[in-house]
């Protein structure tokens, strides 16, 4: 229809059809852009109540939905969170969070960096095999170790402290975090590593000053999936923490109670959402690209 | 794989003794740095799944390795009602949430192709993917999930539409105050006795909450007898000091909004009319004869209670919504660099040929995504198997045991009180199984591609 319209307004002059084509293409577009609106606010409301509940006083939140606080914005308060900031389980086991988030992003990264190098670019026997058992490794879901490792660490004495649930991140974000550097190295100029080997750089030095910066992009995507995926893990911090709370356990054992502290878990929750969104949005790009890398796990 | 990433020749048979020297000298250092990964992937991932996979044929409860059972901790897994129910659970997730996912993320990533402001919309519908599933899930219950319409946002939709189809009664508890009364809320309210032209009814009722009460009401006053009609009152027939039943009296109020009909001696309904502030009514120009009076049963229908999204029948529906809202994000980014790495020209063709938006988005764009819509559809299939977190953040504890699944079953006869290690690990490696060919399949893929 647009390419007939187009062929009549052919003899007139260029500025006014392009002008009808293009007022044309507004009103085709206008269904798709109001259903994607709706769409969008979908998306947006259910957030957007959760950080209103953190925001109401209990005994409003008990007999009125949040959605009428937007007609009466004076009924917020910040009551919650300060009544959440004296809470010490809640300030510990977000403390608890940052640390297992952190460990569980460096430690895994630096060992499979090593071992991505290794695959790329060193020589030894049987390394193609070895690369293969690696990516078998991606199969085997964290359930299968839960309750040797349980053993395990009680025998060693570390059960229910943030070093074994940071292992444990470790360990089963090791296969893939390898398996997307690995393949990420080999892509390095082979000639840049030959430079460096001929002047006489040691392995580890080419490993420090020379793969670990090339690779900082895939570096990065990893990092910020690593982060994510340790700060909202429920499953391992549960499995192995007692005393040792993160955030996500901390609510879980509060949602037991539901309805009646509402007002503690809408603002927990919203904090425990806060900093992957902040992540989120400062580096977007990485994830997005580490996504499309990784729709493997 | 091999070929292009080959940087070293292989040490060469019969070479001298100091080649060979340097090519150990290099294992060593390919072990150095291969060396802490193996550390931890053979002691945190090869051991525990053998173990794991042993202790399997084990009866083991306690956590006692306690004697070899052969498959008896598989056969428990589908006959034990609960894993039953979770494998049961687990197969919807796996029938909706991959082909729903996969294509909502097409959609939208069609239609985000059409408009300006696509980036502004795909960060909305991803921004759920950085958030964890348990807080999510969270989200959902406390903010759209809850029962009562006036807390949660779905019911409260519901009920705004429910409301103007079919409004609630004025009155959803009254009962009748004397015996003058017969009849049931719930069948209507009828006068016992019958009455003609120039009476007067009085429809006394209890049982009404203060906050009930109409806000307009007034004081209910007994209307004049009128010739050639019927008046009456309907108020709430009780006073702070009690007062008699039966009578109006000062400090009871009218019901305003009551619909009263006019039964004739069959039954049938001759007239209706509403009460006003006061609670009378008046039927006007009624012929001779008896009639019954009577408050129709849609005066007493109860408001809408809101629907139970949280109830054992709907729970493994509301979470498949909320799973949804988390994942449509990646599906859709994912295709939409599939859709971006279409050539421009490709489609331009199959337009000038001819070709409608449909056929083109059929015929062309679909068949060339294929690949990236069997991997979104694949990652989700393995994600979907191994659900968790979601159930303990969505589902309230009364109603785990209806919306449960593989992962949460494993989880629980591990680590709750029974500590059925056995049985627990025979849950793993079922879960281990499902898996397996689906990674598979997803590797090759991703690896054709890379």
């Amino acid at each position: 229809m647009t390419s007939a319209a187009a062929a009549e307004a052919r003899p007139a002059p260029v500025i006014e059809e392009s002008m009808s084509a293009r007022i044309l293409r507004v009103v085709a577009k206008a269904p798709i852009q109001i259903i994607l609106v709706v769409v969008g606010l979908f998306w947006l409301v259910p957030t957007i109540g959760l950080f209103i509940i953190s925001l109401m006083d209990p005994a409003d939140l008990a007999s009125n939905g949040w959605w009428t606080v937007l007609s009466e914005p004076s009924r917020l308060t910040l009551e919650n969170y300060r009544t959440l900031l004296d809470n010490d389980t809640i300030t510990s086991s977000l403390w608890t969070t940052l640390w297992i988030a952190i460990g569980g992003t460096v430690i895994p990264i630096f060992i499979a960096a090593l071992a991505g190098y290794a695959f790329a670019w060193l020589d030894f026997p049987g390394r193609d095999w070895l690369f293969i058992l690696v990516i078998a490794l991606l199969v085997v879901p964290l359930q299968m170790a839960l309750i040797p490792m349980f053993d395990l660490y009680n025998t060693f004495g570390i059960f229910d402290s943030v070093l074994s649930i940071i292992l444990f991140h470790t360990a089963f974000g090791l296969p893939f975090a390898i398996f997307l550097l690995r393949n990420f190295f080999i892509g390095i100029p082979k000639e840049l590593l030959e430079a460096a080997r001929i002047d006489g750089a040691s392995e580890i030095r080419i490993f420090l000053r020379l793969i670990l910066p090339l690779g900082l992009p895939a570096i990065a995507s990893l990092a910020i999936f690593q982060f994510l995926w340790s700060w909202n893990d429920l499953l391992v911090a549960l499995t192995f923490g007692r005393e040792t709370q993160p955030i996500t356990v901390a609510i879980f054992s509060q949602l037991r109670q539901f309805g009646a502290n509402l007002e503690l878990i809408a603002p927990a929750s919203f904090v425990s959402l806060a900093i992957p969104l902040v992540v989120f949005f400062a580096f977007q790009r990485y994830f997005v690209q580490g996504l499309l890398a990784g729709s493997v796990k | 794989m091999s070929g292009q990433s080959i940087t070293a020749e292989p040490p060469i048979a019969g070479a001298p003794p100091e080649a060979e020297a340097g090519a150990w000298r290099r294992y060593a250092v390919a072990l150095g740095f291969l060396l802490p990964a193996a550390f931890f992937l053979v002691l945190w991932v090869v051991y525990p799944a053998i173990r794991t996979i042993v202790r399997s044929f084990f009866d083991d409860a306690g956590g006692q390795f306690d004697g070899f059972v052969w498959f008896d901790n598989y056969t428990r897994l589908f006959s034990d009602p609960t894993t039953v129910t979770a494998i049961k659970n687990n197969a919807i997730w796996v029938g909706v949430v991959p082909a729903l996912v996969t294509a909502i993320g097409l959609l939208f990533a069609v239609m985000t192709e059409r408009v300006s402001w696509s980036v502004a919309f795909k960060t909305v519908v991803f921004m759920p993917m950085a958030i964890s599933l348990f807080a999510a899930g969270v989200i959902w219950r406390a903010a759209m999930y809850q029962q009562d319409p006036d807390r949660g946002a779905v019911n409260a939709v519901v009920a705004s539409v429910k409301d103007a189809v079919s409004p609630a009664g004025v009155l959803s508890q009254a009962q009748p105050s004397s015996e003058a009364i017969e009849g049931t809320p719930q069948g209507g309210l009828t006068l016992t006795e019958a009455i003609g032209t120039g009476d007067s009814a009085l429809l006394g009722l209890t049982g009404i909450r203060g906050e009930e009460v109409p806000e307009d009401a007034e004081q209910a006053v007994l209307p004049e007898p009128l010739q050639g009609g019927i008046t009456g009152v309907v108020w709430r027939d009780f006073s702070p000091g009690g007062g008699t039943p039966g009578e109006v009296e000062s400090e009871e109020v009218g019901l305003p909004g009551v619909t009263v009909e006019l039964r004739g001696a069959d039954g049938g309904q001759v007239a209706s009319t509403t009460t006003e502030a006061d609670g009378s009514f008046v039927f006007e120009d009624v012929e001779d004869g008896e009639y019954r009076v009577a408050i129709g049963s849609d005066t007493f229908a109860a408001g809408f209670g809101g629907i139970g999204w949280l109830s054992a029948d709907l729970i493994t529906l509301s979470m498949i919504v909320a799973y949804i809202w988390i994942w449509a994000g990646f599906s859709m980014v994912v295709i939409a660099a599939g859709l971006a790495s279409i050539p421009r020209e490709v489609l331009e063709a199959a337009r000038t040929d001819g070709g409608t938006e449909w056929q083109v988005f059929r015929r062309v764009t679909v068949p060339l995504l294929a690949p990236v819509l069997t991997v979104v559809f694949i990652t989700m299939l393995i994600n979907v198997l191994k659900v968790f977190d979601i159930v303990l953040s969505v589902a309230p504890g009364s109603v785990q045991d209806d919306g449960t699944v593989i992962a949460l079953e494993m989880w629980r006869e591990s680590f709750t009180a029974a500590r059925n290690y056995g049985f627990g690990s025979a849950i793993a490696v079922f879960l281990f199984v499902l898996v397996i060919p689906l990674l598979l399949l997803n590797i090759r893929r991703f690896r054709r591609e890379a």
